[in-house]
């Protein structure tokens, strides 16, 4: 019995040393650089145990426009991307001609590099000397001042952002949507006509529900997601994103470690800590939610 | 409420390019009588479940018309027609409790026929009371057996009071023993509600043992209807005589001559004013005889004895399949150890199909 346990174990040592090294040593590595108070990266020393870097990092104007700015995005892109995906998914399931060419169209956001999405964000929106972007351009036939979006107002900068998140997670949403509803049996929906059930009714009382599952694990991830929320930002308004105002809580973390104001891992170890924390009060939330409406 | 099918016909184009069109529902012709359990029955691919589905109006026939009693529902919708369609995976709703799936219908009707909450929980009681399964309404369906399964998707069809109950395949997820039990239950709920009732399967003793008649199709053609001995007794073609019955019909080739049936070089029957031609010949298991002296004589194989009958396994180079069966008292004893066993046959257990059409020759 001994000797078998021994056994196992060997074979689990492969994984626990990767495991240990690469994940739980970092993770347990967090926690101590976000309690240690003074910390000097040159010569690895500290001068006490405590709070001050979390009371540090809730003071830092930086950190707090980083905290909102990632609310905002959340809020508006999480519920935005799955109704709109879910929208476009129920009419991919509607239609039969051409359905695999717009299945395509809509994933190829998935597919394309982030920066290069920014980029083509940036034609689309960016003011310059020579142009005001096309966006701009339609604005204007329509009679309205030309906005700069990309260096101009924080309403304008934000709108910018989240429709560009929104385009790029949608894609996925509208990938496991259809397959999720794809995969109702047909049965439910013959039974419902034979009942004389009326279409809003069907997706009400048959198609959401059986799809719910899909819903939640589409939202669980989504505010993650959104929540850790930095390349987009980096793809459009550049590395400088406290200068641009529209910096998020990940980008506050990498600035803190290695940005031009960087070199303070403690700082960057106590804001990751509170995002955490913030993942994981919504998730808990969301699971609480979920156990009353969704139907496995 | 009776049902009439007249000339329907249903086509549907053909997967592969270039091959004609698919017939699946080919001409029927025929009227079900009201408050009759009527069995559709024939091999998978037949098209039975699209005459369901014409009847239930989930499809359009291509041509044809549909009538429940004078009325042609040909060009109403499924709501519209009071049809109620049980499926053979029960498509009950998984997130709603029993009670709520069989209210469900009756939570649909609108304007005149809007139901109070007391008058559909009442009805949805009542239902339930009808396929015995009042003790679980508060379940979910994945909380119940297949048969408790198929009794409510039962009650749900039945408590918008339907003109029509079809029935597709309603026993086949269930085994063996649920199946036989399930399948009285139809029988009993049907005579109970007294509901034109048609269900569609594709195994013949289910359809013989509770239907008031049978259909049965080949390949999108009617071959036959009537009550379920009437067409065993009496199949007009070869493939309604081995549709029907277990064991099967055992089937020879043969010939006829002066009047006389021969399987190889004997005798086995007389028919007479049968024109001389090449026939086959389908003995029922019960038609055979245990004789010494019978006509007809096959190589035994090995004998079962099952209680009250016993069954003789033989071969004959003239049979189309490999074993023939013949079904016998056990009160007779068959020397088991003989090579050779003679019998003669009942005539009225033995049918004349013509070679090329494979028609049932009367004699």
């Amino acid at each position: 019995m001994k000797k078998s346990k021994l056994k196992g174990w060997l074979y689990l040592l492969p994984a626990i040393v990767f495991l240990g090294i690469f994940m739980v040593y970092p993770l347990v590595d967090v926690f101590v650089y976000a309690f240690q108070e003074g910390f000097n990266f040159a010569s690895q020393t500290y001068k006490g145990v405590g709070w001050y870097n979390f009371s540090y990092v809730l003071r830092d104007p930086y950190f707090l426009q980083a905290v909102k700015n990632t609310f905002i995005i959340v809020i508006i892109t999480v519920p935005v991307s799955t109704g709109l995906a879910l929208l476009i998914s129920l009419g991919l399931n509607s239609i039969k001609p051409l359905k695999n060419l717009f299945q395509t169209v809509y994933f190829l956001p998935y597919v394309t590099n982030t920066l290069a999405v920014g980029l083509v964000f940036m034609i689309l929106f960016k003011k310059t000397a020579y142009t005001d972007g096309l966006v701009n351009l339609i604005i204007n036939w329509f009679g309205s001042e030309s906005i700069d979006f990309i260096d101009g107002p924080y309403w304008a900068k934000m709108f910018v952002m989240c429709f560009y998140t929104v385009w790029v997670v949608m894609p996925f949403k509208i990938l496991i949507l259809t397959s999720a509803l794809a995969s109702v049996n047909e049965d439910y929906y013959k039974a419902a006509k034979i009942d004389g059930t009326s279409k809003g009714r069907i997706f009400r009382r048959i198609t959401l529900p059986m799809i719910s599952p899909m819903i939640f694990y589409l939202v669980i991830t989504g505010f993650i997601g959104a929540f850790k929320a930095y390349s987009d930002e980096v793809a459009i308004f550049g590395t400088d994103l406290n200068v641009a105002g529209m910096n998020t809580i990940v980008g506050y973390v990498y600035d803190m470690l290695y940005g031009d104001s960087g070199g303070y891992p403690s700082f960057a170890s106590a804001a990751a800590l509170i995002l955490f924390v913030i993942v994981l009060t919504i998730t808990v939330i969301n699971l609480m939610v979920s156990r009353k409406n969704v139907h496995y | 409420m009776k049902v009439v099918l007249d000339h329907l016909t249903k086509r549907f184009p053909n997967r592969t390019k270039g091959e004609p069109d698919v017939i699946a529902v080919n001409d029927f012709t025929f009227e079900i009588p009201d408050g009759k359990l009527i069995g559709l029955l024939g091999p998978s691919g037949c098209g039975k479940s699209t005459c369901l589905n014409l009847i239930s109006g989930l499809e359009k026939p291509t041509s044809g018309k549909v009538f429940f009693g004078e009325t042609d529902v040909t060009d109403l919708e499924p709501e519209n027609r009071g049809v109620g369609l049980v499926f053979q995976n029960y498509a009950l709703y998984p997130h709603l409790t029993v009670r709520q799936n069989i209210m469900f219908p009756l939570q649909n009707l609108k304007g005149a026929d809007k139901l109070s909450k007391e008058e559909m929980l009442r009805r949805a009681d009542e239902a339930a009371r009808m396929v015995q399964i009042e003790a679980l309404m508060d379940r979910k369906p994945s909380q119940m057996s297949g048969g408790q399964q198929q009794r409510v998707a039962i009650a749900r069809a039945l408590v918008k009071m339907p003109r029509v109950l079809l029935l597709d395949e309603p026993l086949s997820n269930l085994d063996a023993r649920l199946r036989l039990q399930t399948r009285e239950e139809i029988r009993r709920i049907q005579r109970e509600t007294g509901i034109t009732t048609i269900f569609v399967t594709h195994d013949q003793e289910e359809a013989m043992s509770i239907s008031d008649e049978i259909v049965v199709m080949k390949l999108g053609v009617l071959q036959q209807i009537g009550k379920p001995q009437e067409v065993y007794n009496d199949p007009v073609n070869l493939f309604v005589a081995q549709f029907l019955g277990t064991p099967a019909i055992n089937t020879f080739t043969g010939e006829v001559q002066g009047g006389h049936v021969y399987i190889g070089s004997e005798v086995v029957l007389d028919a007479p004013g049968v024109p001389d031609q090449e026939v086959f010949v389908g003995i029922r298991p019960e038609g055979f005889v245990l004789d010494e002296n019978g006509p007809f004589t096959l190589d035994l194989t090995r004998v079962e004895v099952m209680g009250r009958d016993t069954s003789v396994v033989a071969a004959h180079p003239f049979a189309q399949s490999p074993s023939v069966r013949a079904i016998i008292s056990s009160e007779n004893e068959v020397d088991t150890g003989a090579a050779k066993v003679r019998f003669s046959l009942k005539p009225k257990k033995v049918f004349l199909f013509a070679a090329e059409s494979e028609e049932r020759i009367r004699f």
